[in-house]
């Protein structure tokens, strides 16, 4: 059983959401983004979603891109981002390691060696924002080769077809666009939200976690009672830009606001989800 | 006989091109594509195209035997493609009077591009005036202060110009910008793109409203010659006006197609934006094709006089005739296009763009080498007049 698969299990038994940060590796500077990984665990994450930055990073809002553009002044790259991934993994060898990103890094290292590499480093599943699954049967087969997730956006333009070919090419979880726009965007309607969770749950027996415009406790609760997984992203990062001058801070502020949203969705019931396993 | 008939139905010119874009354009994208299979074969779209450009764009665009260029250069009979005379004073309005068109037909009521050099969002305010939609044009803020007068033009024509501060404020950047308002505004937005690159259907749409260049080519050429050219040159950014020259001739293999990128200050210095001749093979904006990037596959900055091939990558048609080696890919530094733009103009009495400036560049090279029993036609893609600026920087003069 994966990381993942046994992750969600583990919280469905408790009848918990899952609760996934995002940040983006190298920001504010490289030294920090092992430490933070341990902090957010220990104040309530259930996996890490770890950006790998990009120059371009089409499907982001400006918090976001902002965070790309301080870790490539680092020059972050994606074999550094795997070395980090190996580093906190010396130390937690349960939190499952998303890596989030867009393709061009790893077409540039190549899927056989990027799979092999992040396998290696511990990294539990890649989600690359601009690789529909109508392209990425190369890289699938790559990830499964090395026990590595395929994770998959579906959003709300998608239609049934589009929901059936996405599960059948997801693994370990869905992911769901909880709205028309990019990162960090404000203007979450849940009751469109919940109707498209019922008909993705529908087609699938995957969990399926939520993100994009999901910036408060209120919010994270509120998702977390018809979803598996709370994605949180610009709202952490945000944080983080405005202590970007004195990194030490984040490791002390950030664990607050993620002991915040933890608190909020435990006071929240369960989804109703129909989930009796994490299928791969 | 047409025996080429790339793209595959996903949009793949061999491995390049295809959908790279999130989840949430993969639908509006499929809705495009049918829209436009719809009206690609309905003869009262394409009597209606090409209405507008006959009576909008002034089209057919003359095919001019430049003579005296020829004799200065004692080499090939040298035609060139007028794409300067048209409304707006360059290839783009073919294109965008297509894609407006098809957005009129999908009922959407706003739309919106990306411009790097200000042409192309031009072109697409023109048509959005015409039409009565709403336009907002996205251009990097580096952009917007090197073009202030094309940006005033948008703004005259009833554009809204929203600069893009991220990235490197350029091209680019108003790509991935643009990229990111249809994401959020998908219902009612149709995304003008402004060159023959972006996830299919759009390097094929592009290529397919462009070809009416190369068409016209084929028919005029004979009033002169009697027979098809032996080459044909055109500069590449994005490539849309190559792509719209080469077309028609891809089936002719005597027909030599020649694309010219920029050297900047040469290919060795880093400061270029020759993509096709020394990238690779990565993905950007919704298509695979060749980047210029780093090693860890971050996107570089380019640099090229002409803010129009100042692009680090290509169309992914482009990609394909380079791998298939059907066309050729060369490069011409900005002093070499810079010293062509005054000897056009004073040879000939017509100013080119600093794009167009790059392909003449290359057939003075080509010409001699061909020797004067061939035919040479070079896309004129565009009018110089929004270069002058440029032009007279350089030259230490101030208005």
């Amino acid at each position: 059983m994966s990381r993942i698969e046994k992750c969600f299990n583990s919280l469905k038994a408790q009848g918990r959401c899952a609760l996934v940060p995002y940040i983006a590796a190298g920001d504010p500077a490289p030294r920090i983004t092992v430490p933070l990984m341990h902090a957010l665990v220990a104040s309530g994450a259930d996996i890490i979603e770890l950006g790998v930055p990009f120059s371009d990073p089409m499907a982001d809002g400006p918090v976001i891109q902002r965070a790309a553009e301080r870790a490539l002044q680092h020059h972050v790259s994606l074999t550094q981002v795997l070395a980090m991934v190996r580093e906190f993994r010396a130390q937690d060898s349960n939190t499952p390691v998303v890596l989030m990103g867009y393709l061009n890094p790893i077409e540039v290292m190549g899927y056989a060696r990027f799979a092999a590499a992040a396998a290696a480093a511990g990294i539990d599943g890649a989600l690359t924002v601009d690789l529909p699954p109508e392209e990425a049967d190369e890289f699938r087969s790559a990830l499964r080769a090395h026990g590595l997730d395929a994770i998959f956006l579906l959003a709300p333009t998608s239609p049934a077809e589009r929901i059936e070919l996405i599960s059948a090419a997801a693994s370990g979880f869905i992911y769901y666009v909880s709205l028309r726009g990019v990162t960090g965007a404000s203007h979450l309607d849940l009751g469109e939200v919940a109707a498209k969770l019922k008909a993705i749950r529908a087609g699938t027996d995957l969990p399926v976690g939520v993100g994009f415009g999901i910036g408060t406790p209120e919010a994270a609760a509120r998702v977390a009672a018809i979803a598996d997984a709370v994605i949180v992203g610009s709202a952490i990062v945000k944080r983080m830009e405005e202590l970007a001058g004195e990194p030490d801070k984040i490791l002390i502020e950030l664990p607050k606001f993620l002991g915040q949203l933890r608190a909020a969705m435990d006071r929240s019931p369960a989804a109703p989800s129909s989930v009796s396993g994490a299928h791969r | 006989m047409n025996a080429y008939a790339l793209p595959d139905a996903r949009g793949h010119f061999g491995v390049y091109g295809g959908m790279f874009v999130s989840e949430t354009l993969m639908q509006p994208l499929k809705e495009l594509r049918q829209a436009y299979e719809q009206l690609r074969n309905d003869p009262k779209f394409q009597e209606e195209f090409a209405d507008d450009l006959r009576l909008y764009v002034g089209r057919p665009s003359p095919l001019y035997p430049a003579k005296r260029l020829t004799a200065n250069w004692g080499g090939a009979r040298i035609y060139l493609k007028s794409e300067d005379l048209n409304h707006t004073g360059a290839h783009k309005v073919n294109n965008t009077i297509g894609q407006a068109l098809l957005a009129r037909h999908m009922g959407k009521k706003r739309v919106i591009a990306e411009t790097g050099a200000g042409q192309h969002g031009v072109a697409t305010a023109t048509v959005a005036a015409r039409f009565g939609m709403k336009c907002v044009v996205y251009m990097g803020s580096e952009d917007i202060k090197r073009q202030a007068i094309n940006v005033y033009r948008m703004k005259l024509l009833g554009a809204e110009v929203v600069p893009v501060e991220s990235g490197s404020k350029t091209l680019k950047d108003a790509l991935n910008e643009a990229m990111r308002d249809w994401v959020t505004n998908v219902e009612d937005t149709f995304y003008i793109i402004g060159t023959v690159a972006g996830p299919h259907p759009y390097p094929m749409l592009v290529r397919d409203f462009q070809s009416v260049i190369g068409r016209e080519v084929r028919y005029q050429i004979m009033e002169f010659e009697g027979r098809i050219p032996d080459a044909l040159v055109a500069c590449v950014g994005g490539g849309s006006n190559a792509m719209g020259l080469f077309y028609p001739f891809i089936d002719e293999p005597a027909v030599a197609l020649y694309g010219v990128e920029a050297a900047g200050e040469g290919l060795t210095t880093g400061h270029h934006a020759a993509t096709l001749c020394t990238g690779r093979p990565g993905v950007l904006h919704g298509n695979r094709t060749y980047l210029l990037e780093t090693d860890d596959g971050q996107i570089i900055e380019t640099h090229s006089i002409s803010a129009g091939l100042d692009y680090p990558g290509v169309g992914p048609e482009h990609s394909w005739l380079k791998d298939s080696k059907r066309a050729r890919y060369v490069a011409i530094t900005d002093s070499e296009a810079l010293a062509v733009f005054h000897e056009l103009t004073r040879t000939e009495g017509i100013m080119p763009a600093l794009e167009s400036s790059h392909a003449i560049a290359y057939a003075k090279k080509l010409a001699p080498e061909l020797g004067s029993d061939k035919v040479i036609v070079v896309n004129l893609s565009g009018r110089g007049d929004k270069d002058i600026h440029t032009v007279a920087n350089i030259e230490g003069i101030k208005f």
